[in-house]
């Protein structure tokens, strides 16, 4: 961990965002927001609309939570409320940023509308800020560790679509079809992630 | 016991079964079951929270507001999962530093807000507190027998006892602690069930 401090600011920014995406990818090898991933993976167009929309929301929130632990939850000692402080602040959040949308942009409004109500109960998102607390993060690794982790996220979620895509024409056993196949493309790729692992630790 | 409840069991556990019927709560399924004893307590985690939850928010049903009513479900759900968070510390808290993570994301856990939003928020307290109880149990059901074939494969051990001689013949499968041995066994949980079921449907 001292190596993380010794580190100018970028440099630690960059390496915690590549674990994070990479070798610590949220959904292959922490095996969050399968959920959604599974719902919603079955084309790449709208892999892509709520990937952005992920990246987006858990960059911002472990931020957000970040300072609401260390300057609130912390000086007042009372961090066992922390769960039900981050899921209100991820669904204030998301609710937030769908009125600002709406107002501003019609056009991305269509796009991520209806994927932001379904951020609110993905488990990613909560996730991402539960795991940065077991990290001694300062305010911009945090930042770094969301937007990474948000990034993974995106990464696979669009890979599993593109290939769900082509998996379609194929004929498969009854029994199979649906989730069941899609895991084991996910096992797979995940069989892909473990390769990177041990190559960073942080 | 009544004969509703009983259907709202066999429901729960067997055909309407969270997992690999309604592919909820994947996330924690996948994540736990490596050792059998972070899955009992995962279980029981689930099964408070889905239980307390459904009965919580079928007793309200009346009194929340339709506008608002998810964010009353989420606060609902936290509270019951900060008090499994706390409790799970006290007793066992090796386990609570590999599944602490997870336990706070039950309340993210599809199984609850789906179960408290398709069944508490239309029925009556008693058979909501039932159905909370058989998709606790249904999801358990799942778990723990995953939990069981990856903690033999690859550690050679059942509740952290080695099975008997296991060095002079056992070769530990590696992969099945990793994640990707997690999603092939759930993978090849959810075919061999769903292959049942549309046997049984055709029938």
């Amino acid at each position: 961990m001292t190596a993380l401090g010794d580190m100018g600011f970028w440099a630690s920014f960059a390496l915690i965002f590549v674990a994070a995406a990479f070798t610590d990818n949220i959904l292959l090898a922490r095996f969050l927001g399968m959920c959604s991933c599974l719902g919603v993976s079955r084309k790449v167009d709208t892999s892509i609309g709520l990937g952005a929309a992920v990246i987006f929301v858990t960059a911002s929130t472990s931020a957000l939570n970040y300072l609401v632990y260390t300057y609130l939850l912390l000086p007042l000692g009372i961090e066992y409320l922390r769960l039900i402080v981050f899921i209100v602040v991820i669904a204030a959040f998301t609710q937030l940023v769908e009125m600002v949308i709406e107002r501003v942009s019609e056009k991305l409004y269509n796009a991520l509308g209806i994927f932001l109500p379904l951020i609110t109960v993905n488990c990613a998102i909560l996730g991402i800020s539960l795991f940065m607390l077991n990290k001694p993060y300062s305010f911009g690794q945090a930042f770094a560790f969301g937007l990474g982790g948000g990034f993974g996220w995106f990464l696979a979620i669009t890979l599993i679509g593109a290939i769900r895509e082509r998996i379609n024409e194929a004929s498969l056993p009854r029994g199979l079809e649906g989730p069941g196949i899609t895991l084991i493309i996910i096992g797979i790729m995940a069989l892909g992630f473990v390769g990177f692992s041990g190559m960073i630790k942080i | 016991m009544p004969s509703p409840y009983t259907k709202i069991l066999k429901d729960g556990i067997l055909s309407e079964n969270p997992i690999y019927r309604q592919v909820l709560g994947i996330c924690s399924a996948l994540a736990v079951t490596n050792l059998l004893a972070n899955t009992l307590f995962m279980c029981f985690g689930v099964i408070f929270a889905t239980t307390l939850t459904n009965f919580t928010v079928s007793v309200l049903r009346n009194h929340i507001p339709k506008r608002i009513r998810m964010i009353v479900q989420v606060i609902i759900i936290a509270s019951y999962v900060m008090m499994v968070d706390i409790i799970i510390r006290a007793l066992a808290p090796d386990i609570h530093r590999f599944i602490g993570p997870y336990v706070g994301l039950i309340i993210t856990n599809c199984i609850i807000m789906g179960r408290a939003e398709a069944f508490a928020s239309q029925n009556k307290p008693m058979p909501s507190l039932v159905d909370g109880l058989a998709c606790g149990l249904g999801y358990s059901a799942v778990l723990i027998a995953i939990a069981v074939v990856r903690e033999i494969l690859g550690f050679g051990t059942l509740l952290g006892v080695a099975l008997p001689a296991r060095d002079l013949w056992w070769t530990q499968w590696t992969i099945m602690v990793m994640p990707p041995g997690a999603f092939f066994m759930l993978a090849i949980m959810t075919w061999l069930a769903r292959a049942r079921l549309v046997k049984e449907a055709s029938a």
